[in-house]
């Protein structure tokens, strides 16, 4: 089967990604322009259409790029193709964000007219600058009564960079302007400079997901040749080959073709039923007339913040597995591998992206498979440089070598920049110095402040985002990217109970924190733990060192005042329930501890 | 033939129900006492011909409040006892009583029905106190009932309930202080116990109060022995004080575990049938077991045999609570753990005895889950 053309040459394509922060309006903006396009008929639409799961929708986090081909009809008579990319929208996803933008060639930089520029605006913003973008920018929620469109020009202009000018205000609740918009994404945004037909078939994977219907459904950007049904295709980076089974767009409905052709985006099915198979950012193309060079910038997504997740009911160890299996099908970045530990059972040690990619996948575990889970504290992935010469990555503080064998620890670090309200400047100031930032960069604009700080990663997974948000009242916005390993003096803190050490709250800390931290933990489980029938000695120790201690003196008095001939089967009741309870105890020592405790002193971690 | 052997009957009326007792009583408007002697003296002579035992060494009226059985109930009841058993000399007969005044004007007619100790149930001498606990006496009245008692009676014991919401350590000395004024021979000092199935338990549950406990209680338990001593009445079980010779030869049966037989609505027993020891239960619902015993002759609803196991352990959780310990030939018990405890100072073990220290019987519960843990 020889190709056909494209239904609309390419000066008549336009492929555009939106830029927005979280609750900016992206998805309500994407809804006004699908409907205005005709895509949907007023009674299909539910709000945000593009946002399938329930987290996203609540939320209002994209995690899956989305594609939504529109027919617009410009002022010039002209029907023009419009693929709308809609891109995940958080730090986390950055890497999935940046081949999201990749894709397009301009992008709608979405401005809330009553909050301004946050941070994690303005990365992606450089994100698209990167990618050669022609930008335009968008101020949208115009009709709250709080707008203030002249200080969201101000912004665009003193932050961003941009001429504030350019500026479009709409509203993507009514639909104030948005025949602006689309007159301005075909008028400023630049059409795909793809080559013909008969180049050599080049394709970017954008993102896949798992349907099951139909498998593994990966969303592509034809940027040379075409991608057509029966076509024999190969992934570039994975060196996989497979048959294209079908081809197709979103309208948002799913409508099925023959072919995409150049400069065209929609989704392929290519009988591949597992996700890890389809890394983002590969290349395709065809398997009998190869292009020489593959796409630039892929790299498999690196887990960079682990947990381990257990279930509160041991009995649920399958179920868990069975439900991290699930969600490993639609999201290659979350790895998962098992874990013993002897306070909190069988688990799951688990690497996820970031802090928000942890949270959603915990989150969606309890909502979405009815689990009740205890995580234990974040942790980064340390390098450890032994004496031998080797490096060990480490991920799960109970792992960590004898420290004589160890040269040298190396913790990643991060580059953050921080977006504040002045007034809170002086607190997260404060917040950064505590958790060993070190200051790169302080401008001002307007009266908000942006921090850059280089900072390490293992102070951020702790609890910095919770702080830095109940500082700056919810104010003030954060955005990262990871930026390089350095060499610290890190310490593994263990915690014992009676001499034993309890794996789950085994840590890694800057030595200048162990002490703070260790006695923290002393003292939440001196109260946690019930008194027992002999003293326990909780310590905090770095090695065989002990920095910390507490100690919980013995129950004095536990007795039944009246026993009589009565009471004696009631009473030998009690003692055999007392029995059963202990199967939910870890023995540590002569010590039975309830689990219970444990999880408690975890969960007070997040505070 | 001529084993010991003591009588439990239980009476499960009360006028009201106090807030903090579990006990098996109910609240009944009217109650035909011919009929229940009746039922009283069937199911003592179905338990004659069931089980072994001959010398009844005790007997002991409980409750409920036994204090309102007319006379003639009780002295039924003992005349039964007395035709279907040997009685040995001088048996201990105690009866259960309120110390309202009208219970005080029946205490003669009861010990002319062979009543020869009574257990005065005072629980407290401030009023305010008293109410709250739902006693419908005041601690007059039951220092009144006492001299009655006293002119009676060559026996008595009083119950008192101490660690009392917002009690104070300085408070209860003052208190026990003035009740020792009236304690003579033996008394029962109980902390309050929030049990389950109690109007206290949903109050205590909801925050209304809270009940002095773990090093709290103990300061109150510590301070308690420690006064009994001083007076000459050291605690010869957790919760009993006597004077030498006064000890209840009743509870010393079931703290020894030795057999006894329960008759009446709830009550339990231990008692040997054919050579095997076997816990007995009768049925907790006043109709229904007079409907039983009517029926069948017994109101038994469980008598299931006791292996050697349980009898050890139900014989130390009993005899761990006496001064004097258990006697134990035989020791099967984990060693490590038996040592541990020994070595924590909690329990005492010579050459046939193991006994509670002071430390370990404050704590006997937990002792016991270690030991069986």
């Amino acid at each position: 089967m020889s190709p056909a053309q494209n239904t609309h040459p390419l000066e008549h394509i336009r492929n555009f990604a939106i830029i927005a922060h979280i609750d900016h309006g992206k998805s309500t903006l994407a809804d006004r322009l699908i409907q205005t396009c005709g895509g949907l008929e007023e009674r299909e639409m539910s709000e945000q259409v593009l946002d399938n799961m329930d987290i996203e929708r609540e939320r209002g986090i994209t995690i899956k790029a989305q594609t939504v081909r529109l027919l617009y009809t410009a002022k010039d008579g002209i029907e023009y193709q419009l693929n709308l990319m809609d891109t995940p929208g958080h730090v986390d996803f950055s890497y999935e964000v940046s081949r999201s933008l990749a894709s397009c060639e301009g992008s709608l930089l979405i401005v809330d007219a009553s909050q301004g520029v946050e941070a994690q605006t303005l990365a992606n913003v450089y994100m698209a600058m990167e990618n050669d973008h022609e930008i335009v920018p968008v101020i949208n929620k115009i009709d709250l009564p709080a707008a203030d469109i002249d200080s969201a020009k101000e912004a665009i202009e003193n932050v961003i960079g941009l001429p504030a000018d350019e500026a479009l205000p709409v509203s993507g609740k009514t639909g104030e302007e948005i025949d602006d918009l689309l007159e301005a994404i075909v008028k400023r945004l630049p059409c795909p400079t793809s080559q013909d037909l008969t180049a050599p078939t080049k394709a970017l994977l954008v993102d896949s997901w798992y349907d099951s219907y139909l498998g593994v459904v990966i969303l592509v950007r034809v940027i040379d040749g075409y991608l057509a049904k029966g076509q024999k295709i190969r992934f570039m980076g994975t060196k996989a080959t497979r048959d294209i089974d079908r081809v197709g767009i979103f309208t948002p409905k799913k409508v099925m073709l023959d072919q995409l052709g150049p400069g065209e985006m929609g989704f392929i099915t290519a009988g591949i039923k597992d996700i890890s198979d389809t890394k983002v950012g590969d290349t395709l193309t065809d398997e009998k007339n190869m292009c020489d060079t593959p796409l630039e910038g892929f790299k498999p997504s690196i887990p960079m913040v682990f947990c381990s997740l257990f279930p509160i009911d041991n009995g649920e160890y399958e179920k868990l597995r069975d439900s991290l299996a699930r969600l490993a099908l639609n999201d290659s970045s979350l790895i998962y591998e098992n874990e013993n530990s002897q306070a909190l059972g069988m688990g799951f040690r688990c690497g996820f992206l970031g802090l928000l990619h942890m949270e959603i996948i915990q989150e969606r575990l309890e909502r979405e498979f009815d689990l009740d889970l205890i995580p234990t504290a974040p942790s980064v992935v340390y390098h450890i440089h032994m004496n031998n010469g080797t490096m060990i990555e480490l991920y799960n503080p109970v792992d960590m070598p004898d420290v004589v064998m160890i040269n040298e620890i190396h913790e990643p670090w991060i580059k953050a920049t921080i977006l504040t309200p002045d007034e809170y400047l002086g607190g997260l100031l404060q917040l950064c110095q505590e958790r060993r930032g070190e200051q790169l960069n302080l401008t001002y604009v307007g009266d908000r402040a942006m921090l850059e700080y280089r900072l390490p990663l293992n102070e951020v997974v702790f609890d910095f985002y919770d702080r830095l948000k109940s500082i700056s009242r919810g104010y003030a916005s954060f955005d990262y990217h990871v930026d390089d390993y350095k060499t610290e003096d890190l310490v593994r803190l263990s915690i014992l109970v009676n001499g034993e050490s309890i794996d789950a709250l085994a840590m890694i800390v800057h030595r200048s924190q162990a002490e703070r931290r260790g006695r923290q933990l002393c003292e939440r489980l001196k109260d946690l733990i019930p008194r027992q029938m002999f003293k326990i000695a909780i310590q905090a120790a770095i090695g065989g060192k002990i920095i910390a201690r507490e100690s919980l003196s013995a129950m004095r008095k536990d007795v039944t005042a009246k026993c009589y001939g009565g009471d004696i089967s009631r009473k030998k009741k009690l003692l055999d329930k007392q029995k059963k309870g202990k199967a939910k105890m870890r023995q540590y020592g002569n010590v039975d501890i309830p689990q219970s405790a444990f999880i408690a002193a975890l969960r007070m971690g997040d505070e | 033939m001529n084993k010991p052997l003591s009588l439990y009957i239980h009476w499960p009326f009360c006028l009201s129900k106090c807030p903090y007792c579990d006990f098996n009583s109910h609240v009944a408007d009217h109650v035909d006492h011919d009929v229940w002697l009746d039922s009283f003296k069937t199911e003592l002579s179905y338990f004659k011909n069931t089980v072994e035992g001959g010398r009844v060494v005790s007997i002991f009226f409980g409750g409920g409040t036994p204090s309102l059985m007319k006379p003639f109930v009780v002295e039924g009841i003992l005349t039964h006892i007395h035709d279907l058993w040997e009685v040995e000399a001088g048996c201990e007969i105690t009866l259960e009583a309120n110390p309202t005044s009208i219970e005080a004007d029946k205490f003669q007619a009861f010990r002319e029905a062979g009543i020869n100790r009574v257990s005065i149930g005072v629980q407290s001498l401030n009023d305010q106190d008293l109410k709250f606990l739902g006693r419908t006496h005041s601690a007059q009245e039951a220092i009144k009932a006492i001299e009655i008692a006293d002119k009676i009676f060559e026996r008595r014991s009083l119950d008192l309930i101490y660690a009392r919401p917002d009690q104070t350590l300085q408070g209860w000395e003052e208190e026990l202080t003035r009740a020792l004024k009236i304690i003579k021979g033996h008394v029962s000092l109980y902390q309050l116990t929030i049990e389950q199935g109690t109007p206290f338990y949903t109050a205590h549950k909801r925050g209304d109060f809270s009940v002095p406990q773990s090093d709290k209680g103990a300061d109150f338990y510590e301070l308690t022995q420690a006064m009994m001593e001083r007076a000459g009445m050291p605690a010869y079980e957790v919760s009993n004080h006597a004077i030498k010779g006064q000890e209840s030869a009743h509870n010393l049966t079931y703290w020894r575990y030795g057999s006894y037989i329960g008759v009446g609505p709830g009550a339990h027993g231990r008692v040997s049938i054919q050579g095997q020891k076997h816990a007995t239960r009768i049925h907790c619902a006043p109709a229904i077991w007079l409907e039983r015993v009517r029926e069948k002759g017994h109101g038994l609803q469980a008598c299931d045999p006791l292996s050697q196991e349980v009898q050890q352990s139900e014989a130390l959780m009993m005899g761990l609570r006496l001064n004097e310990g258990v006697h134990i030939e035989e020791i099967n018990l984990d060693k490590g753990r038996l040592n541990h405890l020994i070595e924590e100072g909690d329990l005492e073990l010579s050459l046939y005895t193991l006994k509670a220290t002071p430390q370990g019987r404050l704590r006997l519960n937990s002792v016991l889950s270690y030991l069986y843990g």
